[in-house]
């Protein structure tokens, strides 16, 4: 947080006081200190920090749940007696200003909260079998008034704090991205609200029991949606450095899968492909080239003309690939794309000479990313060429290689977005890499091929 | 014959015995007899009934595959167990035996296994015979209690009562399905209770609390309990389903890639496979817990993946036949490529040691000039140790089906145990051959 503005020191001291004149003037005759004390403990927990799953992002806790239960069993002041139990959550970290804002903030949302339901004609107590459905109504206005208050007066904190470094860092875009994020949350949080009801309701059965038993299921599906997190990061980092191992003994083409892929989703991205089908491309782009595996290194390394059979040998490098990927259980699309990414749009491609829109989607969108790189990155027999030069030569082929929608919209993404070109180092002298001395995916070089006829 | 002599010394885990069979007709006896009181006696408070039945069978539908090939049907098993624990629907109080608590629950299963069986899916019978013992066990200690006036009248003794059924019957699932796995897998009891009970716990304790929800929430709420408390349950199964989803692509990932090994010309064809699973097979006899035995089958898959940095194919492939010092120059390639991924750190450490002989300190004066000083103090990890004797069984056997040539393989490994080969992972492998020639 730094240092406060005036301004937001008067927010925060405006908030802190606010909430402590609420409290405090009561009433506090027949308010059950024993389920002020459950739930305050329960806040407690939920706010501390083994018990919150990811750090440093914005994570739901059960808090809310709590509070929301207290507002039905103990009312607005006991209700936000248990929000001010935030104070003593255990973690580190946060500014003592921070600590005292977010205690009097949770405080007089709950207040505030709590009179809703009060003024919606929720009566205070436990549910019996007669609440319901009555009680549903005035409970859902007090959830949205608590998590509307928690979300305003976060926001005019962050708002004053945030407001003097603006002109470095404000930019329309982060602001769009914070909005759809608090959007996001906002409903979530509505959503985890109703469980404060469920707790309500349950605790005229099994008493105290009631926040223990609502929770465990949620905690433990927060448990598995973090292992999920956690299992897909190692995924993707196993498969980036197999298929770095797959591309290594090429000096030339190392890092080429990972840059295709990068082109492939900046390509999907911009045509507006759904969110998995470009996991889906991104996958594909990083595993296209794994057939060349199957390719002998002297027909790779050849300085001369291919002959047929040598040929042959490299036109058959999409279809070993789908060989090799074909058990992983990922789209089909990708597949498609692996086995069709050399084909052209005019039908003198390979494997299969398929044309035009017979040719997978995915197949046109690797093929402009994967000769795009080609061109872009050091060869043996000539340098790399620049970005402009490059997009020249895809618009040359474009209607007769390449799918023209496709380039277009790669060419509006590179404009936007930059393009980050293979660099070779020196080559170490204890490096076991070999140099290609031709490029398959090179369109303006293409492979020589003896003619036996 | 040696095979044979070793063929004796079988431990008593290993004798299979139709367990799984005992099983299904313990339950199926128990429900035969169950349907036909219920069928005597006729169905009481049916809406209450019918409601449990749908939401069972509902469960068994959205059934879920977690990791190591387990199968679990949360939701049902749930509503199953809290239609056990039911003491009334609002100011009802509920009068039915256990009898037929047993009968609803199969004829829930049953109607939600049809859906699977459409599509060719076959139901797990036995699984869902363990479960339907536990849901058994639970309402015949219960059933007689729930009318009983002072469980009625003093929450407390009902909670903890309902809480201790529940968390023995989720106890009993677990050791079930620990001895099925020690059926089917060979594994050892202890052994797979630990791992059955890691990766259960979780998922179990979402199961028991949403079934005492279930149970409790039924007094205030009617039977829209049923639907409100299933919403958090259902919200876990799909993050245990994404879960168990990423999972297994991962393996079929590794699977894969391990393979280009092959199509580049390096290894024989299927090479790999075969080593991982005789790995896997070994490390089962030995003892190790799954979370180490899937980072032996990652390791076991891509224990040859350095040789793609070298420049030409070994012949043949089989690493057993070249230099000792070219063998150490794969691993430790395949290390590094392993270690880029920056998760894997172990499975990294298990291809680097894999070819270092049992006894380091006993390493021949050529071998220990690799490591470039005097030979490492600690003996390599018993994974490493298990590829070692694996891959190299491999590379004599090959994918030759053969006795013979099995059993003169492992003779000859057997001759090494002194300083190469580690003579416990050789016995294994050993026992695991004899099996697999026996099932031919």
């Amino acid at each position: 947080m730094g240092k406060l503005s005036r301004v937001a020191l008067l927010y925060i001291s405006a908030v802190v006081v606010l909430a402590a004149v609420l409290v405090a003037r009561g009433p506090f005759t027949g308010l059950s200190w024993q389920y002020v004390a459950v739930l305050g403990i329960l806040v407690i927990v939920s706010e501390s920090r083994a018990t919150q799953l990811r750090q440093g992002e914005l994570t739901w806790s059960p808090s809310s749940a709590a509070m929301l239960a207290s507002v039905v069993l103990v009312g607005p002041v006991g209700a936000a007696i248990v929000g001010a139990c935030t104070a003593l959550g255990v973690r580190r970290g946060p500014h003592i200003m921070q600590r005292v804002f977010n205690t009097s903030m949770y405080a007089l949302s709950a207040y505030l909260a709590g009179r809703a339901f009060l003024a919606l004609g929720g009566h205070v107590g436990l549910p019996d079998e007669n609440s319901f459905p009555g009680i549903i109504w005035p409970f859902a206005g007090a959830a949205l008034i608590l998590v509307a208050a928690n979300h305003g007066l976060l926001s005019g904190v962050l708002w004053l704090t945030r407001s003097r470094d603006r002109t470095s860092s404000g930019s329309l875009g982060s602001q769009g991205v914070g909005v759809g994020l608090s959007v996001r949350l906002l409903l979530s949080d509505l959503g985890y609200a109703a469980f404060g009801l469920l707790i309500a309701a349950l605790w005229s059965v099994v008493g105290p029991f009631a926040p223990l038993l609502v929770l465990i299921p949620l905690f433990v599906a927060r448990w598995a949606v973090a292992q999920f997190a956690e299992q897909q990061k190692a995924y993707e980092a196993t498969m980036g450095a197999l298929c770095q191992a797959v591309e290594t003994k090429d000096f030339y083409t190392r890092g080429h899968s990972d840059r295709v892929s990068r082109g492939s989703v900046m390509i999907a991205r911009e045509i507006g492909m759904r969110g998995d089908r470009v996991e889906a491309i991104r996958y594909a782009g990083m595993l296209h080239d794994v057939g060349k595996l199957g390719v002998p290194t002297k027909v790779l390394q050849k300085t001369g003309k291919l002959t047929e059979e040598e040929y042959a040998a490299i036109q058959l490098h999409p279809m070993r690939g789908l060989d090799i990927v074909r058990e992983i259980g990922f789209l089909d699309e990708a597949l498609a794309g692996i086995m069709h990414h050399h084909e052209r749009i005019d039908g003198r491609g390979y494997p299969m000479g398929l044309a035009g829109d017979e040719i997978p989607e995915f197949a046109r969108v690797l093929a402009v990313a994967d000769a795009f790189d080609s061109m872009t990155s050091t060869r043996s027999y000539r340098g790399a060429r620049p970005v402009d030069e490059a997009i020249k030569e895809l618009r040359k082929w474009s209607g007769t290689q390449f799918d023209p929608a496709f380039v277009d919209a790669f060419v509006a993404a590179l404009k936007r977005e930059g393009w980050q070109r293979h660099e070779p180092s020196v080559l170490a002298a204890d490096d076991l890499a070999t140099v290609t001395a031709q490029d398959h995916d090179d369109p303006d070089a293409p492979l020589r091929v003896i003619d036996s006829r | 014959m040696s095979v044979r002599r070793h063929e004796l010394r079988r431990y008593p885990w290993q004798v299979r015995d139709s367990g799984q069979l005992l099983l299904v007709v313990a339950a199926g006896v128990w429900l035969v007899v169950s349907v036909a009181q219920t069928a005597a006696d006729g169905l009481q408070d049916p809406r209450i009934a019918i409601s449990f039945g749908a939401l069972i069978a509902f469960g068994e539908v959205l059934r879920l595959n977690l990791p190591g090939d387990r199968e679990s049907a949360p939701i049902g098993f749930a509503g199953a167990l809290a239609y056990a624990l039911l003491i009334r629907v609002g100011t009802h109080v509920v009068h039915y035996s256990a009898q037929q608590v047993v009968t609803v629950a199969t004829i829930g299963m049953i109607i939600g296994a049809l859906p699977h069986l459409a599509v060719g899916r076959p139901a797990r019978v036995s699984g869902m015979a363990a479960r339907l013992l536990c849901v058994a066990c639970v309402a015949y200690i219960f059933r007689p209690l729930a009318g009983n006036d002072a469980v009625d009248r003093h929450w407390g003794l009902a909670f903890s009562l309902m809480t201790s059924l529940v968390v023995l019957a989720l106890l009993l699932e677990t050791v079930l399905t620990a001895l099925l796995r020690v059926d089917e897998q060979r594994a050892r009891f202890q052994v797979a209770l630990v791992d059955e009970m890691r990766v259960q716990l979780p998922l179990g304790a979402a199961v028991g609390a949403s079934a005492l929800l279930i149970a409790f929430a039924a007094e205030v709420m009617g039977l829209a309990a049923l639907a409100v408390f299933t919403a958090p349950l259902l919200v876990t199964q799909v993050a245990f389903r994404r879960y168990a989803g990423i999972r297994a692509t991962y393996l079929q990932t590794v699977r894969a890639l391990a393979k280009v090994t092959e199509i580049g010309g390096y290894v024989e064809a299927g090479h790999s496979e075969r080593v991982a699973t005789l790995a896997v097979a070994i490390g089962r006899e030995l003892g190790i817990h799954e979370p180490a035995l899937l980072e032996l089958e990652y390791a076991a898959l891509m224990h040859d993946i350095g040789q793609l940095s070298l420049h030409d194919p070994i012949p043949g492939g089989a690493t057993v036949l070249v230099s000792r010092q070219d063998q150490q120059r794969i691993a430790e390639l395949g290390a590094d490529v392993i270690q880029q991924a920056q998760v894997l750190g172990s499975v990294a450490e298990i291809v680097r040691r894999q070819n270092e002989p049992y006894r380091a300190v006993d390493a021949r004066p050529g071998a220990s000039g690799v490591h470039g000083g005097p030979a490492k103090p600690s003996a390599p990890p018993l994974s490493s140790r298990i590829i070692k004797a694996a891959n190299a069984f491999d590379d004599l056997v090959g994918s030759s089906l053969d006795p013979g040539r099995a059993a003169a393989a492992v003779q000859r490994l057997r001759l090494d145990t002194a300083s190469e080969y580690d003579p416990n992972a050789v016995e294994a492998l050993s026992r695991v051959v004899n099996r697999w020639s026996v099932m031919l």
